[in-house]
């Protein structure tokens, strides 16, 4: 699976803009702390927090993970999209539940 | 203010970074910042992931708990000295700090994510030597090499 699928499914909106589309995702990491994260956290994967301040961009560009997935409609502020952007990190919104991303990421073979 | 002393031998470039209190939600510009040196240079990938983790961390440190500070990494030809240097209250119990879990983090702080109890803990394991002395009401400074 890869960016340019999450862009085309209809339940996931891309908010930052980024410049290749082509990136593999290579898991799903889903965490709320921050240190779990940096520990734990492997290169390509996709992550899904809760967390919404543009800290969560930094912790994506020092793992390198393929994206950013923030669930259940919360909003991010303009500012971390701007960095997030800045640092061509993908952050994706959608309605769904972290269950509901995870069904979506196992139908896919991830 | 250095703290600890600097080993300057076979230095092959040295690059310094402030690190503010006041923004913690937005800190992680120096670790992003050296990350990106040390991928110019054409480190091995896992070093540098080790490094951007550690130096990621103890930025997050200064920035949560300290009044300010400093992360000045030495590059050399077989290893990579970081040190870490703030001003503020120090570490009371250093034992107790190290242990996985333990944080004096606000809740404020905790709800952002921060504050696990993790940051010690995750920078002595990413790197090959760990060496922190503080000092109460005074300052907290860290040393970690990264062989290459």
């Amino acid at each position: 699976m890869k960016i340019i699928d999450l862009v085309n499914h209809e339940d996931f909106k891309l908010i930052s803009k980024i410049s290749q589309t082509e990136r593999e995702i290579a898991g799903v990491e889903c965490c709320d702390l921050l240190s779990w994260v940096m520990a734990n956290g492997q290169e390509g994967e996709a992550w899904i927090t809760v967390q919404i301040h543009s800290n969560i961009v930094a912790v994506a560009t020092l793992l390198d993970f393929s994206c950013i997935i923030v669930p259940e409609n919360i909003e991010v502020d303009a500012e971390v999209i701007e960095k997030a952007t800045d640092e061509d990190i993908p952050v994706f919104s959608t309605q769904l539940d972290a269950y509901g991303i995870f069904k979506v990421f196992y139908e896919a073979g991830i | 203010m250095y703290r600890l002393q600097r080993d300057e031998s076979d230095l092959a470039m040295m690059k310094a970074f402030e690190v503010s209190n006041e923004d913690f939600s937005s800190a992680g510009t120096a670790s992003s910042k050296i990350k990106k040196i040390l991928r110019q240079i054409g480190m091995d990938a896992g070093v540098i992931r080790r490094i951007a983790i550690a130096t990621y961390e103890a930025e997050i440190n200064v920035a949560i708990h300290s009044n300010g500070g400093h992360i000045e990494v030495y590059i050399k030809s077989d290893k990579v000295d970081i040190y870490v240097e703030d001003t503020g209250p120090g570490i009371a119990d250093i034992n107790l700090a190290m242990q996985k879990g333990y944080s004096t983090a606000t809740k404020e702080i905790r709800e952002l994510g921060f504050g696990a109890g993790m940051g010690l803990p995750n920078m002595e394991k990413c790197c090959d030597d760990f060496y922190i002395e503080s000092v109460v009401d005074e300052y907290t400074a860290i040393k970690m090499t990264f062989n290459l």
